[in-house]
């Protein structure tokens, strides 16, 4: 009896949050929630409706959360995966579903190689499966190859190196790991360059600084412990730290309490890489980090707010050639409340060194209602059901992500009784 | 002893921690969430704590992977006294009875058994944590948990992605030995190498001449018993090897590595040959 109550609360703390993603040029939006894939065409000012010949009639492409989208192969391809364990390749023309991958696990993490040829999608055991895209045709079903292993630890998130030399995998166990791609996909991905080691908590999220100058690309990851940091992959060395919790007033510098409540849970580079946003767990709003390429400084620049209502923005996309930032909060579900699935979307515009960044009113958003329509799933907003979902999207995430801690004199006491221990009195 | 408490727990003819004090499942999950503090980096490794009489410029060089009761380092200590190594053991019992030998065995010999230590961790977890790249010049793997179960297959210690972890902590010339009594086990080994670009095995002849290879069925506690049941052992040891597309120069003295990283630079390995 107590087991089932105990499943059933961990299944209702098992949400998903929202996801948004923004083609690179702009042609289209598309938020994630729970199973629900909503697109909406820019050019065209309306909804896109998905083709997907894999699932039968009004049957969803996703049966249970996704949990990563993402554009990519400069816009042509877009993909979905998540807990249904099937990571769908989307042609971002038609809108027509390529392809269909099934995985062993729930997949956590994709990403898509910038010369899009291959798609990587990583598990809930750690492992990162690849996807040859020239071997997949439409009668074939493309079967993924293992590629590597973070050793029984859930990736948060998958990314390629700019120059498509690495592949960079980040775990819960703080690491950051930088590997060769490989030649020939089908023998693995022996060979690592580095690990990017320094966070003291999961780590959620990765970006690149597309930094044209440099030879080696720089590598920003954020993470459950409240920082913002910068890495150099070839050998691993953490460049500079950003204590963005604390830079924006959230947690003083010395206090620990309540530490994971700050974690931050996305991040995203503009394209010149000048300006970094990352979304913290407990700030309305986002904050804007300046990175210096020249020097490899990370630097605050400033909070900018989000006035008037609950916006948590739980996840991040970068819409360059507009300079503008799209952001989305919501939930997969939402227990106690008539939602099946929650979204608001808001978009910051004039993200640049020079400009003032405005958060745009609700009809100045390109494509207006019609676009809030389609990918909130509705235009009227509750507060309530917001802060609820940002609560319940913390819990989720830290049931995921961070482990117990035991203090030491708590680990001590335990072994009070050990034959070893007690003699030595 | 020096100090006149006489600790329970020990010996009191050779001043040795007694096994019956430390009593220990046989396995330990691999897998579950370890609660015992991890270096952040390697940099973080406190080596003051594991050898406070060694040079401080020194790096550990040779790891012990589930050490056990610590049989091996100590056959080791003796045999390559300047070369500093660590035995890894994920049960805490077994991890605090082999400090506890080391202290003793500090004490019973001044100035001996200074370049051994042991760590509790979960070394297929945190290989990175403790090791930088191209740091140690031997892993051992002696007698591993044999895992039958083909569902537990990944649990196994030698898997082909873990070899990655370990062909990354290993420098080009480093060998990586392993040995089990389990013949499943034993191929199962020899086939993750054999199949990993990064590793190539050793000759008969280099078999022969390397010191510590006669030590992987005699020295620890696991092989004795082997050797009491005259039980068969299985060993591979291979050779961590550069990319394919890197040069390999060879000398009559020494055999040297020329190799380039993919971002340029050239590395220069020479190892002497015994």
């Amino acid at each position: 009896m107590d087991e089932e109550v105990a499943a059933e609360t961990r299944k209702d703390t098992e949400v998903a949050p929202a996801l948004i993603a923004v083609h690179p040029d702009r042609h289209s939006a598309v938020v994630a929630v729970g199973p629900e894939l909503r697109a909406f065409d820019l050019l065209t000012i309306s909804a896109v409706s998905l083709l997907d010949d894999s699932v039968s009639g009004e049957q969803p492409s996703h049966k249970d959360n996704i949990r990563a989208i993402r554009f990519g192969a400069k816009g042509k391809l877009f993909v979905s995966a998540g807990d249904d364990k099937t990571l769908k390749i989307w042609s971002t023309q038609s809108w027509q579903c390529v392809s269909t991958v099934s995985s062993e696990k729930r997949v956590t993490a994709v990403a898509i190689s910038n010369d899009g040829l291959h798609v990587c999608f990583a598990d809930k055991f750690g492992l990162v499966w690849v996807v040859d895209l020239n071997q997949t045709s439409k009668d074939k079903k493309p079967t993924p190859t293992p590629l590597l292993s973070h050793y029984c630890s859930i990736i948060t998130s998958l990314e390629f190196s700019p120059d498509n030399r690495f592949i960079i995998s980040a775990d819960r166990d703080f690491k950051i790991r930088v590997t060769n791609f490989p030649k020939n996909l089908l023998n693995g991905a022996h060979e690592i360059q580095s690990f990017c080691l320094g966070h003291t908590e999961f780590v959620s999220c990765l970006a690149f600084v597309p930094a044209q100058e440099s030879p080696h690309s720089l590598l920003l990851s954020g993470s459950g412990d409240s920082t913002v940091r910068l890495w150099d992959i070839s050998s691993g060395a953490l460049l500079d730290t950003c204590e963005v919790a604390i830079k924006a007033g959230l947690l003083e510098s010395n206090g620990n309490a309540e530490e994971h409540d700050h974690a931050v849970t996305d991040l995203c580079s503009t394209l010149d890489g000048l300006l970094v946003a990352v979304a913290i767990q407990s700030l309305r709003g986002i904050v804007l980090l300046s990175c210096d390429v020249s020097t490899k400084t990370l630097s605050f620049a400033k909070v900018v707010s989000i006035a008037g209502e609950t916006f948590i923005p739980t996840c991040l996309a970068n819409c360059s050639p507009t300079k503008e930032l799209w952001m989305v909060t919501g939930v997969s579900s939402l227990p106690g409340y008539d939602y099946p699935s929650l979204a608001r979307v808001l978009v910051i515009s004039g993200i640049d060194v020079e400009e003032e960044p405005v958060v745009l009113e609700d009809d100045k958003i390109p494509g207006g209602e019609k676009l809030l329509e389609t990918l909130q799933g509705t235009t009227s907003v509750d507060d309530n059901a917001f802060l609820a979902a940002a609560e319940a999207v913390k819990a989720a995430m830290c049931n995921l992500l961070i482990k117990k801690h035991y203090p030491f004199e708590n680990r001590e006491y335990r072994k009070k009784t050990r034959n070893d221990k007690k003699l030595k009195e | 002893m020096p100090d006149n408490k006489v600790n329970p727990t020990h010996s009191k003819s050779t001043g040795l921690p007694r096994k019956r004090f430390y009593r220990a499942r046989a396995h330990s999950n691999p897998l579950s969430d370890s609660h015992f503090p991890v270096p952040l980096t390697p940099a973080h490794v406190d080596y003051s704590l594991h050898y406070p009489q060694a040079d401080s410029s020194k790096k550990i060089k040779f790891a012990d992977i589930g050490c056990g009761f610590g049989g091996l380092l100590i056959s080791l200590s003796t045999l390559f006294p300047e070369t500093l190594m660590i035995g890894m053991e994920l049960r805490d019992k077994v991890s605090e009875y082999v400090k506890e030998r080391i202290l003793s065995l500090r004490v019973a010999n001044p100035g001996q058994y200074q370049n051994i230590s042991v760590v509790r961790t979960n070394s297929m977890k945190y290989i990175p944590n403790h090791f930088e790249k191209a740091q140690l010049s031997k892993m051992f793997f002696l007698f591993p948990d044999p895992h039958f179960k083909e569902k537990n297959h990944r649990r196994r210690v030698i898997s082909p992605f873990l070899l990655d972890e370990y062909a990354y902590v290993l420098e080009v010339g480093g060998i990586i030995y392993t040995i089990t009594d389990v013949e499943e086990l034993g191929e199962w080994m020899k086939s993750c190498l054999e199949n990993h670009p990064l590793f190539e095995p050793l000759t008969e002849k280099e078999l022969e001449v390397d010191p510590a290879v006669k030590l992987l069925s005699s020295a620890t506690e696991e092989g004795q018993k082997v050797a009491r049941n005259d039980g068969q052992t299985f060993q591979a040891v291979f050779r961590r090897i550069a990319r394919s597309d890197q040069s390999v120069v060879q000398d009559v003295k020494h055999v040297r590595f020329v190799t380039s990283d993919s971002f340029g630079s050239i590395y220069d390995y020479s190892i002497l040959q015994s």
